[in-house]
């Protein structure tokens, strides 16, 4: 596809069009360590936006844990990694409570895929963000940060209470370290490309 | 019937009219929409007339002068998104930036980007 954008000056060298933005989403429940993650493995950056919440997204917001949150500023975890020079990939760590999703519809378009970030003490806060992303068809996999003191679950317990697909993967992290945080963004790609590796070529009609 | 918090909405409101006094009252942005990470540009290298612009605008132009996104100017100018698409937007018009889909957005990602993202992420 080819963007048709014409460019006003015209015929300058300067070719922005190189540059190749991939977006990530990274998506859980509060406090389960999105901006930690985002933090140990890129450059954090403040991001915010501000959307004038309705009565009904107030209705259906669930009061538990966000009690007092009427504000309308929604911060994100926004971070960078330049990969190569023109190969950016950007990651969006999004609230993971329904009433945010007016924001993730946006994210989502054109998105390499997901991270769901759970924590095993609190497994049913990821449930909103599967069910995003599993209706959209988007490619994720499910990140569960091992909080010290948090007792270790085994991760087909964890697929079954989160009624999972066989193959979809579930890896178990440390958001804090830059390692652990990096293997959970490989991970997803190594997923997605499996994914689009088993897609069928027809589908077109 | 509406809760004591619903009611407050408005006063709890404060911080969001003040960025959109910059957009003179508009939530929403002419013309054609743009991605979070749509890459933007200046089409020129000096403004020649610097006076004619608002200080907001004249700084989202600066950031722009290398080849960004919207989500970088957004965080690097501290104003909501909302805001500095309406900047964008408006710039947009002026000729003053391009406003560009980026690669991968215009189609799904290719097998060959994604293999490179996970070379480039092992070498991290």
């Amino acid at each position: 596809m080819d963007y048709g954008v014409s460019d006003p000056v015209g015929g300058r060298p300067r070719s922005p069009g190189q540059h190749r933005a991939i977006k990530i989403l990274l998506a859980g429940g509060f406090g389960v360590g999105k901006t930690t993650l985002v933090g140990a493995v890129s450059e954090i950056r403040p991001l915010r936006t501000e959307e004038p919440l309705t009565e009904g997204s107030l209705r259906t917001d669930s009061t538990a844990g966000v009690e007092g949150k009427t504000t309308t500023t929604v911060a994100m975890d926004f971070g960078r990694i330049s990969l190569r020079s023109d190969l950016v990939l950007y990651l969006f760590g999004t609230p993971g409570q329904q009433r945010f999703w007016f924001m993730w519809d946006e994210l989502a378009i054109g998105a390499l895929g997901a991270v769901v970030l759970a924590d095993t003490r609190r497994l049913a806060d990821s449930f909103p963000a599967i069910d995003y992303f599993e209706r959209r068809q988007i490619p994720f996999i499910i990140a569960l940060n091992c909080f010290d003191g948090a007792r270790r679950y085994d991760t087909e317990d964890v697929r079954m209470a989160l009624d999972l697909e066989p193959g979809l993967p579930i890896v178990l992290c440390d958001a804090r370290s830059k390692e652990s945080a990096k293997d959970v963004l490989i991970a997803l790609v190594e997923h997605v490309l499996v994914t689009a590796s088993e897609e069928p070529l027809s589908g077109i009609a | 019937m509406p809760s004591n918090d619903e009611r407050w909405l408005d006063a709890e409101a404060g911080p969001v009219v003040r960025p959109y006094a910059l957009t003179q009252g508009r939530t929403r942005h002419t013309g054609e929409s743009f991605d979070l990470v749509a890459t933007v540009m200046a089409t020129q290298s000096a403004i020649t007339d610097p006076g004619s612009l608002a200080p907001e605008h004249m700084s989202v132009l600066q950031l722009a002068r290398a080849p960004t996104t919207v989500a970088d100017i957004a965080s690097d100018v501290d104003l909501p998104l909302g805001v500095v698409r309406i900047i964008l937007a408006d710039l947009r018009e002026l000729g003053l930036v391009m406003i560009r889909t980026p690669v991968v957005m215009a189609e799904r990602i290719d097998k060959h980007t994604l293999r490179e993202v996970l070379n480039g992420l092992r070498g991290l």
